[in-house]
């Protein structure tokens, strides 16, 4: 332990074990009107990594056992056992597996911190319910009552497993996802710990370069339509043609009808040519609504 | 009905207060704050082992005794103990054991209830309730930073003892932070807030409290090398065991030697 310590290991752990000290004292509103305690074992280890989550999540543990009296001391070993290392090993696999290299401030980030610490907090409870159901076996007086948890395995997994795929694994996975989703957007720097090999986040011009060349792409293949045999469904005019609408059909004469200027013999280029004056006008009506929103926004 | 912030606020208060009460009683003058802590941590913490390895009530009942009397005599009073302690371990660990009674096999004793099972659940309920007793009584009448020097009795490593100390020193500042997080939203905040917006606030509360923590770690260290640490930690170990303390010692150990003796 004292090859992993240097100097700026005291002062963090110890301010990261008054933090999960603080959030396991935060109760969590939670899908279905109920309240729930999350141990922040989740977001302990995605920014400190597993091993010095170990150490935090056991100090607080500890303090919160001696000096609050919650949790017991003859049980600190079994409480820093399940909910700091099982805790902490569990959710960086999972995290780690499930995140994968994606970018730091990807959703599948988000994703992957939510999962890993319902399912770190449900291993844990499981651990729990194992140490309590096999006790009845272990300890029991001469008449064969049980001297400390008095359930067995049938009874205990069941009993423990309820409260925290439901209720205890939900809070946890709401701070955890929660807090990531957080720190992507206000400091996403303390989230590189966990993620050696996560891929730069792109500009927001390298997407927009995809969408061009896609643009593009869909432009040039405009004219594949008239290669195809028949007419477009619906497309021509009604044979014969009512009246009325015969009578309106002269109200607006198109500058390009039929997406073939009158100018060119080409169809193909024609359809070619339409597609990106169309798309050439959309654009400018964007770039026209976008200037007058941000004028009316200052103003 | 009370909206979360305000019972947030509420339960952050509460712990505030309690360690707040828990000092001004560990320095007050009555038996075992006159006790050398090295004393009291060895004596309190054997008397919690043996509450865990008795295998008869009577015993356990008898240790019960022993601590309401130390509590007495060390001017905790009795309604505190109650309100901090006994209740609250008896609603969590009663829960638990309630069942028990009707589900561990065994002569039949009252109703559906079988003899196995009340002793089943009278030892989960003893033992949670005199071993609680028992370790609140050394945080009652012992300031924090003295428990954790005379944790180096057990060969506790400096460097955890350091730790233990300084996260203890930084609850209450986080708590703190907490504190006006939830009071500034509280002030800004009309009417009650829907489901997943308080689920919103608590996240990015506890995000807000983690971006001040690391930053307040790094500020810390450079405050403690700015001061000279480089990684040795010296503990001012200035216990004297006086003869009453010694007195205190043999006391402890003839009650632990009994109670272990009888209930085996």
């Amino acid at each position: 332990m004292k090859r992993a310590f240097n100097t700026q290991m005291v002062p963090l752990l110890s301010v990261f074990a008054a933090f999960s000290f603080i959030i396991m004292m935060f109760n969590l509103p939670l899908p279905g009107g109920t309240t729930g305690h999350a141990v922040g074992v989740g977001i302990a280890t995605i920014v400190l990594g597993p091993w010095a989550s170990i150490l935090g999540i056991s100090i607080a543990l500890i303090i919160q056992a001696v000096f609050f009296g919650d949790g017991g001391i003859t049980a600190i070993g079994a409480n820093c056992f399940n909910m700091a290392i099982v805790g902490s090993l569990a959710t960086y696999a999972i995290y780690r597996g499930l995140a994968g290299r994606s970018a730091i401030t990807s959703a599948r980030r988000v994703v992957a911190a939510g999962v890993a610490g319902y399912v770190a907090i449900n291993l844990a409870a499981l651990a729990a319910a194992i140490e309590f159901g096999i006790q009845p076996l272990l300890y029991h007086d001469a008449s064969g009552a049980p001297l400390y948890a008095p359930y067995p395995l049938r009874i205990a997994i069941p009993a423990m497993m309820i409260g925290h795929l439901t209720i205890a694994g939900l809070a946890e996975m709401v701070v955890s996802a929660g807090v990531v989703a957080y720190l992507q957007k206000s400091e996403p720097g303390l989230l590189k710990r966990t993620a050696p090999g996560a891929v730069e986040d792109r500009p927001a011009v390298g997407s927009l370069r995809h969408l061009w060349f896609a643009l593009a792409v869909l432009l040039i293949l405009t004219p594949l339509g008239i290669l195809a045999t028949g007419s477009a469904w619906g497309e021509s005019p009604p044979s014969p043609m009512p009246r009325g609408l015969k009578a309106l059909s002269s109200f607006w004469t198109a500058p390009m009808p039929g997406y073939a200027p009158p100018f060119l013999k080409s169809p193909a280029f024609g359809y070619l040519l339409s597609a990106m004056t169309g798309t050439g006008l959309i654009l400018l009506l964007i770039l026209l609504a976008g200037w007058m929103f941000r004028g009316r926004t200052r103003g | 009905m009370q909206g979360y912030i305000e019972r947030t606020i509420a339960s952050l208060i509460a712990a505030s207060e309690r360690a707040a009460i828990a000092e001004q009683v560990a320095f007050s003058e009555g038996a075992l704050q006159r006790v050398d802590p090295r004393v009291k941590v060895a004596g309190l913490f054997s008397l919690i082992i043996v509450v865990a390895a008795s295998r008869r009530l009577g015993v356990i009942a008898v240790l019960f005794l022993v601590a309401a009397v130390l509590a007495a005599a060390s001017h905790v009073r009795m309604r505190r103990l109650a309100g901090w302690v006994w209740l609250p371990v008896l609603f969590f660990t009663g829960a638990i054991a309630l069942p028990a009674i009707f589900l561990t096999p065994g002569r039949p004793a009252a109703i559906f209830a079988t003899e196995q099972g009340l002793r089943a659940a009278a030892f989960l309920i003893g033992r949670a309730e005199t071993a609680s007793t028992l370790s609140a009584l050394l945080v009652l009448t012992t300031p924090w930073p003295w428990v954790l020097k005379a944790l180096r009795i057990f060969r506790c490593p400096m460097i955890v003892v350091a730790i233990l100390g300084m996260t203890y020193r930084y609850i209450f500042v986080i708590l703190q932070t907490a504190l006006e997080v939830f009071e500034a939203r509280q002030s800004r905040t009309v009417g009650v807030l829907p489901p997943s917006e308080r689920r919103r606030l608590a996240s990015s509360a506890a995000g807000v409290l983690l971006s001040k923590s690391v930053h307040m770690s790094g500020e810390v260290h450079q405050a403690m090398r700015s001061r000279g640490f480089r990684g040795e930690i010296h503990l001012l170990e200035d216990f004297h065991a006086r003869t009453a303390d010694w007195c205190w010692l043999a006391g402890f150990g003839l009650v632990v030697a009994a109670a272990f003796w009888y209930g085996r």
